[in-house]
């Protein structure tokens, strides 16, 4: 028997903005052409992507012609990190990012190191924070072409120094990526950048959606063959229908960002004293105060991660794991090993506009149950 | 050197850290044991377990029986 379900994984992907499902509904009968024709219905579909990309620069505090839409927030970063390093290959050809990036951001770093590049990760503090002193050594030292940083970790939710980084980076002459995936649409962006990447799953507009934006002046060169789409950034037709949906529902949810947020971090901020206080031996992990209002994160100790995420799962409760038996390359997140916390048991709860007080009520009133029924079954109670 | 080998070789987290947890109070203060375990997430979070009981991490090191850390009991 299970419970009626309560989504707890908006970091994953946010359940669609009914705004998108309205645009989307609007774009498949309207913006099915290939807006680059010379013909009525072409006009009507380069109608509808020169006013998503105008939305969504105009959100990003860009110019619209530094907006390209991709297929999704990890090509964007693909593209970010791939196209900077291009683009300054006469400067030099080290990377240097955070230890907390994204899987998409490092994958592009080991293809980066695998062409005979240099990638320098910077370490976080057990807090998951940026240390700015070794970030500011890194992007000064000679032939440093790109330094990338998260807005803030998907993982555990810490807001990075953005500022202070970019400002180091400014001082080097080194630009700066921001991988803005989990921020877009819910927080102030921060300034100082000349890359940056989001994700339209992330705040309610439909998955296979990325923006990369790119500051006039910065030397990008695309790392795909050639093709003159999306300001020669991305090949291919972009999927328009979801592009205006992302668009639309990124202006919605920016409008609703700052109450959204109100609402949210006084939930995240019970659920980490409440999980503290409720479960015994528990590590909540990632910075107390300088956090993302929507995502927490905890590690119950002795309780095998995929076994609780089935455990709450079957109680209705849909969460993420970072612990390393929930990952295909069964090695725990590089998160949390580069904070040096707990690993085994984790769980990531991230909430949306339809997760209401009653929801995380729930979740708080069943989990310490589950968790010592957990312990309970494996024989660690007391230890 | 180690006064006690605690193999925990083949297991997945969290069993090794339950073990390292099963045997610490049962061997006199002062103690060091080492826990040899090959799954990765040991690394972090044998480690983790120690601050987060007040016991005493020492090292880790990967020796001809792989990788392996040692945990000194201190209370
Ligand atoms: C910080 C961050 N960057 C990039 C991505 C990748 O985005 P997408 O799922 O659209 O590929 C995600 C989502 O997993 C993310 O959280």
């Amino acid at each position: 028997m299970s419970a009626s379900p309560v989504y707890l994984d908006a970091a994953t992907a946010a359940p669609a903005h009914p705004v998108a499902r309205q645009a989307l509904l609007a774009a498949l009968d309207d913006g099915w052409a290939d807006p680059g024709k010379l013909y009525t219905q072409a006009r009507r579909a380069r109608q509808l992507l020169d006013a998503a990309r105008e939305a969504t620069a105009q959100t990003l505090g860009v110019r619209a012609d530094e907006v390209s839409f991709t297929s999704s927030g990890t090509t964007a970063a693909h593209g970010a990190v791939l196209g900077a390093l291009a683009g300054r290959r006469r400067t030099g050809s080290t990377l240097v990012h955070s230890a907390i990036e994204h899987s998409a951001v490092l994958h592009a770093a080991e293809r980066h190191v695998a062409a005979g590049g240099t990638a320098i990760p910077v370490p976080v503090d057990r807090l998951g924070r940026l240390d700015l002193d070794a970030w500011s050594a890194a992007v000064r030292a000679p032939g440093v072409a790109l330094a990338a940083l998260i807005s803030a970790s998907h993982e555990v939710g810490t807001v990075q120094p953005v500022a202070e980084a970019a400002a180091a980076c400014a001082d080097a002459g080194v630009p700066l990526y921001v991988d803005a995936a989990q921020s877009v649409g819910r927080v102030p962006l921060p300034a100082g950048w000349s890359v940056l990447t989001a994700s339209a799953h992330k705040w309610g507009g439909p998955p296979g959606v990325g923006v990369l934006a790119v500051r006039k002046g910065t030397r990008w060169e695309s790392p795909w063959p050639a093709d003159e789409r999306e300001g020669g950034r991305t090949p291919g037709s972009v999927n328009l229908p979801a592009v205006v949906a992302a668009a639309a529902s990124l202006r919605a949810a920016a409008a609703d960002a700052a109450a959204e947020e109100a609402r949210l971090a006084p939930l995240v901020d019970r659920i980490r004293s409440r999980v503290a206080a409720e479960v015994p031996d528990v590590e909540v992990v990632g910075d107390p105060v300088l956090r993302l209002p929507h995502l927490v994160t905890f590690s119950c100790l002795y309780v095998d991660g995929e076994t609780l995420l089935h455990a709450l799962d079957r109680r209705g409760f849909a969460v993420s794991s970072g612990s390393s038996c929930t990952s295909s390359t069964l090695r725990p997140s590089h998160v949390l090993e580069a904070m040096g916390v707990l690993s085994h048991g984790n769980v990531r709860v991230s909430l949306h506009r339809e997760t209401t007080e009653a929801h995380v009520e729930r979740f708080l009133a069943e989990l310490p149950g589950i968790v010592a029924g957990l312990r309970a079954e494996a024989g660690v109670v007391g230890l | 050197m180690p006064d006690e080998v605690l193999d925990c070789r083949g297991q997945r987290c969290p069993l090794p850290v339950i073990a390292a947890a099963r045997r610490m109070p049962q061997v006199p203060i002062g103690t060091v044991v080492r826990v040899l375990a090959d799954d990765p997430a040991a690394a972090v979070d044998i480690p983790a377990w120690c601050r987060m009981r007040g016991q005493e991490f020492l090292t880790a090191i990967t020796g001809p029986e792989g990788p392996a850390y040692d945990i000194r009991r201190t209370h």
